[in-house]
């Protein structure tokens, strides 16, 4: 038993670290240490960078631009760029479609979409949950139909994020309406230009634009942009959802959270001209939190050791731990960080402003934070909510 | 990062599994309790064939070398069957002052005899007023030609009935609760001015308290103005062992729960099948599984070398475990209802355990406290 990272290992964090700490813009570290996202700009800018490096999609396989990094390192990767805070690779394309691509995909695909997809060449947005099949996923409708060499596509999406910035959208749907369930869908790839789509912002309650309605009116799908065979697209839903299990977890993103916040609460005189720290009921929440990430941590470790060596795939039932906890962790860092600012948590500035406060009436450091804490309240619902993720851990590690 | 045993590993938890599937059933645990001595002198013969007395010991002392890994190993199992024997007192508290703060002689003469299961050492540290905090000593030692005398009153001294020796903290100088000035001593517990009275605890091991009239130390156990440093490690090691136990605890209360959501009917139906029920055996999982992180994380932050970063550590292992365990015991009787009230069945032990092994050396809460006042566990950035 060893439960320390290895020397190369510690030695490849340094490494991160450096090569963060000499290429990433200032302005894209400032922005996200306000808590915001960074604009679309930044975040194709820094994957190049991190693309002519070889680090911009660890979990592909090598032959298609992969480091063959080992677990531990892809986590340690994430970790060094979540805590700086950095971009990360754009999920959709490097978590996402480029793994299904390169698994399910053929050599045509591979070639056209993968090199783009790794230097962001092409920005992808998930064609997933619709109005009517959230945590029922595979209850989507929207329909694809043959004819000759098209599918003709019908259909909504929705809380499809970034779409706004999309050049391609990989999509699930229905191609055989009286199969199954699970056994009527197919993996589609398509354009954004093709004639047909409609894209309508969702605007969430802090004000931002991240998610959008997706419309599909007749769109021409050509055959070729089938992954996978025809009606076994949920095996490659299946694969991507069951990728990157520790992904989740974010620990880097919450140790980045709770540095932020205690340099706040630290400095900032507030609670009887005392630094906010002080007080011992703030204090002790802060250090509540810190215990579970540090428990969360040594939960992504467990993960990662299992699933290094496992052949069957079969999750560990401490996976089940990393989105409950990743999440809880998360947004009760974005609650304290609200809380420390104190009313200057209320400004309703606009939260995709350029700067750290627009409108110049808060500390820069309060700024958005309730926003932030709004906007997070979604991450207990995205991905599986947790009460899916509850449903998955009873009947599949409990027998339930 | 690997978390796979080594074969030797494998099979020491094996054989103390075996041990206490064949000989701690519960209720051969109560036949154990209600003897005399409130505990198997047989099975600590046992534990003497196994090795586990000797664990932590040097090997040329008469141990066996056992790491921390070891000693956790260990302690989930003898949760796993409730295990009522002195072992946590005997082989980790005292056995960690002896390693620590003995000389060679003195080990030398005392391993063999605590690995070999004929002698007991119990840790009298707690005072009336003490509470947790392990500075807070007011009986006293005071010097006596080359040696020293001890007077003063211990309580829930675990295992203080049955010990044959007792490692006592006393004050050789200061007020009662400065950290300077506590000395750490080995005492023979059949001194004359030793007088002890056993109890019960409500989790079924036993205590005793101790009265001290001018009893002689048989041996200074470190710095004899300057102990505390000892205590701290001593009960930052203990930590270890007292967080696996509870995690073997937590998972026998956890698949008791299942199991029994699985038999138990009501409504034509399992009860396993409703899912106000099954989220809350997930969340127990939940607890479970980051205790049993934090249990790992003990094994490995106790060799933190920066006395302060290792006691930060182990106070966050005691908040999380402390927190599970609450959690995992309370709604593992929730979760089975009015059969889990019963002295007759056996969660509700595993409940008291758990109950007392959080409150052990401080509670979650008091933890907190402490970590919070240390500056937590995330440098401010």
């Amino acid at each position: 038993m060893e439960l320390r990272f290895s020397e190369a290992e510690r030695a490849f964090r340094q490494e991160v670290r450096d090569f963060i700490a000499k290429e990433l813009p200032k302005e894209t570290r400032e922005r996200m240490l306000a808590g915001k996202s960074p604009t679309k700009q930044m975040v194709v800018d820094w994957q190049r960078k991190l693309n002519a490096r070889g680090w911009a999609v660890p979990e592909w396989p090598r032959e298609w631009g992969g480091p063959d990094w080992t677990l531990g390192m892809r986590y340690i990767f994430r970790e060094e760029l979540q805590m700086a805070p950095a971009p990360q690779p754009l999920a959709f394309n490097t978590n996402m479609c480029g793994p299904v691509i390169a698994e399910f995909g053929t050599e045509e695909q591979k070639k056209r979409f993968l090199p783009r997809m790794a230097n962001l060449d092409d920005w992808w947005c998930q064609g997933f949950s619709e109005p009517g099949a959230g945590s029922d996923l595979a209850g989507l409708k929207t329909r694809a139909v043959k004819q000759g060499d098209h599918y003709i596509v019908n259909g909504q999406k929705t809380w499809t994020t970034l779409a706004q910035h999309a050049d391609w959208i990989f999509l699930l749907v229905r191609t055989d309406p009286n199969a199954k369930k699970q056994e009527g869908i197919s993996f589609l790839l398509c354009d954004m230009k093709t004639p047909g789509i409609t894209v309508r912002p969702i605007i969430t309650i802090e004000g931002g634009h991240e998610v959008n309605e997706v419309f599909f009116d007749d769109v021409k799908v050509p055959v070729e942009n089938l992954v996978g065979e025809e009606n076994k697209g949920w095996d490659c839903a299946k694969f991507l959802l069951g990728n990157e299990r520790f992904g989740q977890a974010r620990v880097g993103a919450s140790r980045e959270r709770i540095r932020r916040l205690k340099a706040i609460a630290s400095t900032e005189s507030m609670d009887g001209g005392r630094p906010l720290m002080e007080d011992p009921d703030f204090a002790r929440k802060v250090t509540e939190i810190e215990v579970e990430l540090k428990a969360l941590e040594m939960t992504v470790m467990r993960v990662i050791a299992t699933e290094s060596k496992r052949k069957d795939k079969k999750p560990d039932p401490a996976t089940s731990v990393l989105k409950i906890k990743g999440t809880e962790i998360q947004q009760m860092c974005s609650e304290l960080l609200m809380k420390a600012a104190g009313p200057y948590a209320w400004v309703d500035g606009d939260p995709e402003a350029e700067g750290s406060n627009d409108i110049d009436v808060a500390p820069d450091w309060a700024f958005g934070l309730a926003g932030v804490y709004f906007n997070w309240r979604k991450q207990s619902i995205y991905g599986g909510s947790n009460e899916i993720q509850r449903n998955i851990m009873a009947k599949a590690f409990l027998g339930l | 990062m690997d978390f796979d045993l080594t074969e030797e590993q494998r099979l020491l938890q094996d054989s103390v599994a075996r041990l206490l599937t064949d000989k701690y059933g519960f209720e051969q645990r109560k036949a154990y309790m209600k003897s005399a001595e409130g505990w198997s002198r047989d099975i600590w013969a046992q534990y003497a064939e196994l090795g586990l007395l000797g664990l932590p010991f040097a090997e040329d002392e008469g141990g066996f070398g056992g790491s921390h890994v070891e000693t956790m190993l260990v302690a989930e199992q003898l949760g796993k069957a409730l295990a009522l024997e002195p072992w946590i007192p005997t082989v980790v508290i005292g056995g960690g002052f002896l390693r620590h703060g003995a000389e060679a002689g003195l080990r030398a003469e005392l391993v063999p005899q605590i690995a070999g299961g004929e002698l007991m050492l119990a840790f009298a540290h707690t005072e009336r007023q003490s509470r947790y905090d392990l500075n807070d000593v007011a009986t006293a030692a005071k010097k006596d030609g080359s040696g020293w005398v001890i007077s003063g009153r211990k309580g829930m001294v675990i295992h203080g009935d049955s010990a044959g020796k007792l490692v006592v903290t006393a004050r050789t100088a200061g007020g009662q609760r400065d950290a300077k000035g506590i000395g750490v001593f080995l005492v023979d517990a059949s001194h004359s001015g030793v007088n002890r009275r056993g109890y019960r605890t409500v989790d079924g091991q036993r205590a005793a308290e101790v009265e001290l009239s001018n009893v002689p130390a048989e041996a200074v156990l470190g710095n004899p103005e300057d102990g505390l440093a000892l205590v701290d490690q001593v009960v930052d090691e203990t930590i270890v062992a007292l967080a696996a136990e509870a995690v073997g605890c937590m998972q026998v209360a956890h698949d008791m729960t299942i199991d029994y959501m699985k038999t138990r009917k009501q409504f034509d139906r399992p009860i396993g099948s409703f899912q106000a029920l099954q989220h809350r055996a997930a969340d127990m999982l939940v607890q479970l599984e980051q205790a049993r992180s934090m249990s790992y994380f003990a094994a490995m932050g106790v060799e933190e070398r920066d006395p302060l970063e290792r006691r930060k550590n182990m106070a966050s292992v005691k908040v999380q475990i402390g927190r599970s365990a609450r959690f995992v015991g309370q709604q593992s009787i929730q979760l089975h209802g009015g059969i889990a009230m019963t002295m007759e069945y056996a969660v509700g032990h595993y409940f008291k355990r758990l109950t007392v092994n959080d409150a052990m050396f401080g509670d979650a809460d008091y933890w907190v406290r402490y970590l919070a006042n240390a500056g937590g566990l995330v440098t401010a950035a």
